[in-house]
């Protein structure tokens, strides 16, 4: 099997996902053209230098529809012998543009290849593309679906988080996400966001929070009690699915999930004779990738049975993982993590996550890769995993070790 | 007689009335769509006629689709029913589009619906294919489509028409709930155009043939550039909404009804596609809810066996007993209601408690009720009037004299009930009929007490007695026909739903209701989680959970049937894993939801605040818990073995009785069609397997001999008391 490395990974800053953020003025395309940009040019691409750019988009319409990744690839300095595919699996989007491209070098096929994603969420509105499985009475009533948020309060009602363990967690987070800053830690994969002209747009992540206090969470109102209790009562149809829990705890809010937010990542995949060929030297080895399905009602549990099947298809257990990056989609996604693992809770997203800093939909996996991937080596460890929960009941995972 | 007649004056105007002989109510039948066919071919094929109004003969335009055409379809299966629903459609479609020209859409015969009063189903979606519809001012009568009531929905385009006309969010509560308005409630929320003065309505009719233009005769769907009001599906503001009734109807049916996800199927899926496309979508979701059995046996139990009862199927053949004169002794929580719902039917009621002011008081019950009618709106204070007027409270029995009915509901305890029954047979007429209402009590012990057995008999009304729609009428060892008429006929005029069951400890509903409570509080004694208990219940159909139930009708009085059994049966009584559970609970002071506290706890309000935590530390939850499909095996069969054993005892002398009284009494799962349906659904064979995999939690679950037999012989009980019932 041929072996497939990361040789360079990089993200925008993420924006405040409204109006008034930052990068609200920067399209899907230039920001996806500025990621590829930055790609050839830290590491010398030049001409047909990769197979194919494979992009994560979730909301797949208007200016991220008609195939963004071809589009992308047209805006950016690339050559327009290189292609493009827009993929979309939810939230995992830019982990499995990095894993599809891994596992089509594992096949022999292509040298190298950029893969990442993109979400202008201010700019194209979550669910703006629609879903079936949201409006489909044969889905809709047939599958029990729900919200995300009813969701994740059903996972910390089935599996006993509080309210206060998902606020701690969101301190945590952005504590953590500060410090990663102020220390400098993602200084090698940023690539700050530039107009046309030059002028800085943005250069760090300006939806964090860093005086977050617990007393200041505890103030919030849950965000998904309504829609749950009242109306349209979202909590039964879930409870039809999970019939010995008597209600669901509604723990979630918005400074306990993940921020909206406008944000960009790319990661270049090849083989070994790719690295010679650019005087590239590995960064790491994709070494395993998986994917399940899980219940769609619960939805978000999928980081859990997709790290137990990525790691008894690559011969580990969850000891032998030094670092972990599980997606802060929601605060009891993770705990639900950390609970089925009983790993170390400083082993887990090390330098804050998606609730600290946002969680541009499609970019997010490839995002968190890379931010695993620079901990390892600040860190100086062997093997690291992302993971994360997908909508409609699904998860996505990579494991990297380092070379 | 053809079932539609054909007329056209001299303006040019041709009436097509619609008069189905020999019933007061016309419907659709197969021979009814044809008529109606060839006359609008007729009227648009005639270069005389400028217009077309169509009408009823009747005081109502139309109550539905005649029922035999659905069981028609139904026998030929899928493909006979799609091509007749597509029939229909294409009948209504010629009639929506009068003959215009396809291309300029100018040059439509206007068609206009003139309903006399009441429109229901087939009765309202004709007049939505129809270019107006004008209603005459008559306040009985009800607009609307209430065939989801019987397991349906609106097949004959009025899913497809409704949703595109109001939205699916205004089209819901008519499509999902089967609401129904009067004449003007229906214009004002868009179902109809106009409500005219009755006398005018074919003059006005008339009228508006000869004045519309072109642009009156095109739909908003059939024009350019139609936007579906509240969104299609994928538009931002549809997909809110249709997300929201699609979760709002998984969460109120619990799952069980097909008709409800096929009818939101049917709008979503022809949300998304043109006109003509859409009906077609619709026909298919209409054709699966007809090949389900569900559709079956609801309409079967809801619609022809209750209205078979509702007209006295079970009534000896004798003159008329119409009740002049009511009497009622105790004006507690059941006289009262009794004596009110009679009032409401227009029946003078003498009212007798042990002191005027008690009785007073059961008629102040009365007035509150009228009170919250007129914050509704479906009383006036002249209606108030008129229905106190008809009560009159007094202690004194002489008062009953006039009564051709008396019905005592005093506390239930027999040596009370003997006495009181003593003092009414010195007061009333020879003739008089005497009846007891009870839940529990033995009508003949009771009748013991009288010189005359024959004219008494039990009534059990069910609580809250203005809501409920079933009544159980005993007979004891003794009571005569002309009781039962005199009863049947009473209940007629309160216009619920009797059944007549024969004297037998708690009777039919009570007999059921409590092994199913039973089997509920056994299963927290087992270690299942309580919430799974209840959760299963209402899944599988039932109203309420069973813990849920009791608390209802209190702990106490459990603890008290209880009691009573056993002293009854003795040695074998069967139930003391229940007692161990509501006796404990009892000694908590935990009565249900009158002391504020039972399985569930309550807040100052009364309001139920969750299953009580406190249930854990005396039953502790079990590690492994049953899959919900055997909880709720457990808590349907418990109660269908028990409907059997009443048929078989001979308490329940008619299935069609067992089961339109499950679901109008209790709330059986009414998707089944009732206990006997529901069995015959699954099947004699099955039942009696699962009755075996059951029967290790008890004898309670061993097949009784009736049920064996019907599996032995591959049969059902529809098959084989059809005739008994027909």
């Amino acid at each position: 099997m041929t072996e497939a490395f990361i040789f360079d990974a990089i993200r925008s800053p993420r924006g405040r996902g409204r109006a008034d953020g930052s990068l609200n003025e920067v399209t899907a395309v230039a920001l996806s053209a500025q990621m590829l940009d930055a790609l050839a040019a830290r590491n010398g691409l030049s001409g047909h230098a990769v197979e194919d750019v494979i992009w994560g988009n979730v909301t797949q319409v208007g200016e991220q529809g008609g195939c963004l990744a071809r589009s992308a690839v047209l805006a950016s300095s690339l050559d327009q012998a290189i292609p493009g595919l827009s993929i979309n699996r939810f939230c995992a989007s830019g982990l499995d543009a990095v894993n599809l491209a891994a596992n089509q070098l594992h096949g022999g096929l292509g040298q190298g290849y950029i893969a990442g994603g993109v979400e202008m969420m201010s700019r194209v509105p979550m669910s703006s593309d629609g879903a079936a499985i949201a409006v489909d009475p044969s889905l809709a009533m047939g599958t029990g679906f729900v919200p995300q948020g009813i969701s994740a309060d059903l996972i910390a009602t089935e599996y006993g988080f509080t309210r206060t363990q998902a606020d701690a967690l969101a301190v945590e987070s952005q504590r953590r996400a500060a410090l990663a800053w102020a220390e400098g830690r993602f200084s090698r994969s940023m690539v700050p966001v530039r107009d046309r002209n030059g002028l800085m747009i943005l250069d760090h992540d300006e939806y964090m929070r860093p005086d977050t206090s617990l007393s200041a969470l505890t103030a919030l109102k849950p965000a998904f009690q309504a829609m749950g209790e009242g109306m349209p009562g979202f909590d039964k149809v879930a409870l039809m699915k999970y019939p010995h829990l008597e209600r669901i705890h509604h723990i979630h809010h918005a400074g306990n999930s993940s921020g909206i937010v406008d944000g960009a990542a790319a990661v270049l995949v090849g083989d070994a004779a790719f690295g010679r060929r650019y005087g590239l030297k590995p960064r790491a080895r994709i070494r395993a990738t998986a994917k399940i399905g899980s219940d769609p009602t619960i939805m978000l549990t999928g980081p859990v049975p997709v790290t137990q099947r990525i790691l008894a298809g690559s011969g580990l257990s969850a000891r032998d993982i030094d670092l972990f990056e599980v997606n802060e989609a929601f605060a009891a996604v993770v705990l639900r993590f950390k609970q089925a693992f009983d790993v170390d809770p400083a082993q887990v997203n090390v330098n804050g996550g998606s609730i600290a800093m946002g969680h541009p939909l499609g970019a997010t996996g490839a995002m968190i890769l890379g931010t695993l991937l620079d901990e390892m080596e600040r860190a100086d460890k062997t093997l690291g995993l992302a993971t994360l929960c997908v909508a409609s009941g699904m998860g996505a995972a990579t494991i990297l070790e380092r070379i | 007689m053809p079932d539609f007649l054909y007329a056209l004056d001299s303006d040019g105007v041709a009436t097509i009335t619609w008069d189905v002989a020999g019933r007061s109510m016309n419907v659709l039948s197969l021979a009814g769509i044809d008529a109606l066919d060839a006359l609008i071919d007729r009227a648009l094929g005639d270069g005389a006629v400028r217009g077309v109004v169509i009408t009823s003969a009747k005081k109502d335009f139309a109550g539905g689709m005649d029922l035999q055409v659905i069981s028609q379809m139904q026998s030929g299966g899928a493909e006979a029913i799609f091509a007749g629903v597509m029939r229909l459609h294409h009948v209504l479609r010629k009639i929506e589009r009068g003959g215009r020209d396809a291309k300029t859409l100018t040059g439509a015969k206007p068609i206009v619906a003139a309903l006399t009063g009441t429109g229901l189903g087939i009765g309202y979606e004709l007049p939505l294919a129809c270019h107006r519809i004008l209603v005459a001012d008559t306040p009985k009568a009800r607009i609307g489509l209430p065939e989801i009531l019987v397991g349906l929905f609106p097949g004959a385009g009025g899913t497809t028409r409704l949703v595109r006309k109001l939205g699916l969010q205004a089209a819901a509560p008519y499509l999902l709930e089967g609401k129904l308005l009067d004449p003007q409630q229906a214009a004002a929320a868009g179902l109809i155009d106009e409500v005219v003065p009755a006398e005018v309505l074919l003059a006005r009719a008339k009228a508006w043939v000869l004045a519309a233009k072109d642009a009156d005769l095109v739909k908003p769907w059939d024009q350019k550039g139609y936007k579906m009001p509240g969104g299609a599906p994928y538009d931002p503001s549809g997909y809110m909404t249709y997300l929201a009734v699609s979760a709002m109807t998984q969460g109120k049916t619990m799952g069980v009804y097909p008709a409800a996800r096929a009818v939101l199927q049917a709008a979503y899926e022809g949300a998304l596609v043109g006109f003509d496309t859409a009906l077609k979508v619709e026909a298919r979701a209409f054709t699966s809810v007809l090949l389900d059995p569900t559709a079956g046996a609801m309409i079967r139990s809801l619609f022809l066996n209750k209205e078979a009862l509702d007209k006295g199927a079970r009534r000896p053949a004798l003159p008329d007993e119409s009740v002049r004169c009511l009497g009622v002794v105790g004006a507690g929580m059941m006289g009262a209601g009794i004596a009110h719902v009679a009032a409401i039917a227009g029946i003078n009621v003498v009212l007798v408690d042990a002191t005027v002011e008690a009785a007073e008081r059961g008629k102040g019950h009365s007035a509150s009720l009228l009170d919250k009618d007129i914050q509704r709106g479906k009383a006036t204070d002249l209606t108030k009037a008129a229905v106190l007027g008809r009560i009159s409270a007094t202690a004194d029995y002489a008062a009953l004299a006039p009564c051709d009915l008396v019905i005592e509901a005093v506390f239930e305890d027999p040596k009370v009930k003997a006495e009181v029954i003593a003092r009414v047979e010195t007061v009333v007429a020879e003739t008089c009929i005497l009846a007891t209402n009870t839940s529990t009590l033995p009508i003949t012990g009771l009748a013991a007490a009288s010189c005359r057995a024959d004219k008494m008999l039990g009534v059990h009304f069910f609580s809250p007695v203005d809501k409920m729609a079933l009544v159980e009428v005993i007979r004891g060892a003794k009571t005569g026909d002309r009781a039962v008429a005199k009863a049947l006929d009473f209940v007629r005029a309160l216009r619920k739903t009797p059944i007549v069951v024969n004297d037998a400890r708690f009777f039919y509903a009570n007999r059921c209701i409590i092994p199913y409570i039973n089997e509920g509080i056994r299963m927290v004694a087992e270690g299942v989680e309580p919430a799974l208990i209840e959760a299963a219940a209402r899944m599988v159909g039932m109203p309420v959970g069973p813990l849920q139930l009791v608390d209802e009708t209190s702990i106490d009085l459990a603890v008290r049937i209880a009691q009573a059994t056993k002293a009854a049966m003795g040695a074998v009584y069967p139930d003391s894993a229940v007692d161990g559970v509501i006796f404990a609970l009892a000694e908590q002071g935990r009565l249900g939801r009158k002391a504020g506290a039972g399985f569930y706890a309550y807040d100052s309000a009364g309001k139920r605040t969750g299953l009580w935590e406190g249930l854990g530390a005396f039953w502790p939850v079990a590690k492994d818990q049953p899959d919900l499909a055997q909880v709720q095996h457990r808590l349907l069969m418990i109660q269908a073995l028990e409907a059997v054993r009443a048929l078989e005892q001979g308490v329940l002398t008619d299935i069609r009785e067992g089961d339109v009284g499950a679901i109008l009494g209790w709330g059986f799962a009414p998707w089944s069609g009732g206990p006997f349906s529901w069995l015959d659904r699954i099947g004699a064979g099955a039942a009696v397997q699962m009755c075996h995999d059951l029967s290790k939690l008890g004898p309670r679950f061993a097949p009784p001999a009736l049920l064996t037999d019907l599996a032995e012989k591959a049969d059902g009980f529809y098959a084989r008391f059809a005739a008994v019932s027909a």
